[in-house]
């Protein structure tokens, strides 16, 4: 069923205001989504009448806080599929996820010489954690490369994942909107004995998640990419590999004992949680993914892939070979963030006058140099849809395109 | 609203479109140096020619980069070839100074003594078409990138 999308803008108090007088046109979900208002509201009914921190007090306030603090674990744990809302660790963010496992798990199992395989298509969050345990303790890392159709070429896949400790790879690209085959990879990882990382920043927002399906050791995604607040994010975990690493960091609430002559640690997920948490973060990380659901992320995949493929349509239509546009050239097996080159306009001044019109997009790197070095650009402009936006939404952006290769009179 | 026109003058776009003094010098006896907007991912190069007299006798710019920082740096090496060393180091202090007014402006006080100061005295010409952009906070970086490695590369070439 096709959604109601006026219905669903409706629940987003910011889309309702306008720039420089002008419909906001918000094409840069993939940086962050907009929050419905049952985030927002969730947000502050906790604080109006819950707030007491967690996991300490034992009057009536802190219960109910550790309550909803914990049924927002439980509750995203189950939007990603997670059999158990203990193999949840709340982290700031994704890439704070990452960096968790590398410190840690990275830590414990990795040393001189020890090959961890990334993607030519990985955000910088999945790539200098690496680096720097590669400049800690001369980790190798190893990257599978891109083909001409902007996918993975995983031509020698075996070959690099030979010997490799572990393979961390994201779901969907942030530049390219690739969508990458999460088993598939996952399986070829399991055959070479190599642990798996998913980076799902990405793909949690735009696609069903299924972590318990993908045979992964840990997947990293961040609360605000998927109409939650910022602040908060996730790791899931196997919990045997959990249980076995050594803790992130120190401090209360992640100790089980503390003597003067040392400590010890609380059960996961909470070992992996030092001090006050991000708890009104987590009670709307709880509400955002019961609001994805009510909307459904079928119907959000569904909805997201005619509006790519009509946007891919008309910017080829209406620019011909003054776009390039790097990523898939179809809605098939990408997601809906749409990075491209437009005439030899530089991304920052295409932006800028974009946002004449109020059309958000984002523009520069993105985040991912080493990819942005093997396309051999400097810079994109990306405009990326989210459930909240249609057709009107992308004429908007073509209009403001077609604005900005006049006024460069280019 | 500022708008487009404050920050693409017809100035700037025709040093964007066709930008003086582009290619490159061979270094040494010419001093080569690169700067970098790390958030954007802009660049310029700069090869510059600095006689015994403390001339700059030439310039010659290679990079990529925005409208702005592309604009500012052929600008700037017209600005400066021909110039003392010390006239172009007055010519650096004096656009980051104009590329300094609407933030002291914005927390509440006038251009400072500093800047006008560094203004005092000093003809920007066609440089002044650049002020527009500092209506917009988030392209000063883009101006001022050409300027900053200019800095650098006088202090390389004089061995400062």
């Amino acid at each position: 069923m096709a959604l109601d999308v006026a219905a669903l803008r409706a629940q987003f108090p910011l889309l309702a205001r306008t720039v420089h007088g002008r419909r906001l046109v918000y094409l840069d979900s993939a940086a962050t989504a907009q929050k419905p208002l049952a985030v927002l509201d969730a947000m502050d009914r906790y604080y109006r009448e819950t707030n007491a921190n967690v996991h300490r007090g034992v009057y009536t306030l802190a219960e109910e806080a550790t309550a909803a603090f914990e049924a927002g674990r439980a509750r995203t744990a189950r939007f990603i599929g997670a059999a158990d809302p203990h193999e949840l660790v709340f982290t700031r963010n994704a890439t704070e996820a990452i960096n968790l496992v590398a410190r840690t798990w990275g830590a414990a199992n990795l040393g001189s010489g020890d090959v961890v395989v990334l993607t030519e298509m990985e955000h910088h969050a999945n790539i200098v954690p690496w680096q720097m345990l590669a400049a800690e303790r001369g980790i190798e890392i190893r990257w599978v490369p891109i083909d001409g159709s902007y996918r993975l070429d995983l031509t020698d896949l075996d070959t690099l994942l030979d010997g490799a400790r572990l393979f961390s790879f994201t779901a969907m690209s942030n530049v390219l909107g690739t969508t990458n085959d999460v088993p598939a990879l996952a399986a070829a990882a399991r055959r070479a004995g190599a642990a798996v990382l998913v980076d799902a920043c990405q793909s949690v927002a735009h696609e069903p998640t299924d972590v318990s399906g993908w045979d992964a050791d840990f997947v990293a995604f961040s609360g605000h990419k998927m109409v939650g607040p910022t602040g908060i994010g996730g790791l899931w975990g196997r919990r045997e590999v959990l249980e076995a690493m050594p803790p992130f960091l120190g401090g209360g609430e992640m100790i089980r004992d503390v003597r003067k002559e040392g400590f010890t640690t609380n059960d996961v997920p909470w070992k992996f949680e030092a001090g006050t948490p991000a708890i009104a973060e987590a009670v709307g990380l709880g509400a955002a993914v019961e609001w994805l659901d009510g909307v459904g992320m079928a119907e959000i995949a569904a909805h997201e892939a005619r509006l790519t493929e009509y946007a891919l349509g008309a910017l080829a239509d209406r620019f011909g070979d003054g776009i390039t546009i790097y990523g898939p050239a179809t809605a098939e097996g990408r997601g809906s963030a749409i990075s491209f080159l437009f005439r030899d306009i530089h991304a920052h001044d295409i932006s800028q006058v974009l946002d004449e019109d109020a059309v958000c997009v984002r523009a520069g790197h993105h985040c991912a140099k080493p990819l942005m070095r093997v396309l051999g650009v400097p810079a994109t402009t990306r405009a990326s849809l989210a459930m909240f936006n249609d057709t009107d939404d992308v004429d908007a952006l073509v209009a403001a395109l077609a604005k900005a290769q006049a006024f460069f009179a280019l | 609203m500022p708008g487009l026109e404050d920050l693409y003058r017809e100035i700037i776009l025709d040093h964007y479109r066709a930008p003086r003094n582009r290619g490159e010098l061979p270094a040494p006896p010419a001093t080569r140096v690169e700067g970098f907007n790390p958030l954007c991912g802009d660049e310029v190069v700069l090869y510059l020619e600095v006689g015994p007299d403390g001339t700059v006798t030439d310039v010659r710019t290679a990079g990529q980069g925005c409208s702005i920082s592309q604009a500012s740096t052929s600008m700037m090496s017209a600005a400066i070839k021909g110039r003392s060393v010390d006239e172009a180091r007055r010519l650096i202090r004096a656009f980051k100074a104009l590329m300094s007014i609407h933030e002291s402006k914005l927390e509440g006080g006038d251009a400072t003594a500093a800047t006008e100061e560094a203004l005092e005295g000093v003809r920007l010409g066609d440089l002044e078409a650049l002020q527009g952009v500092v209506k917009f906070p988030v392209r000063i970086k883009c101006a001022t990138l050409a300027w900053n490695t200019l800095a650098q590369g006088l202090d390389e070439a004089t061995g400062a």
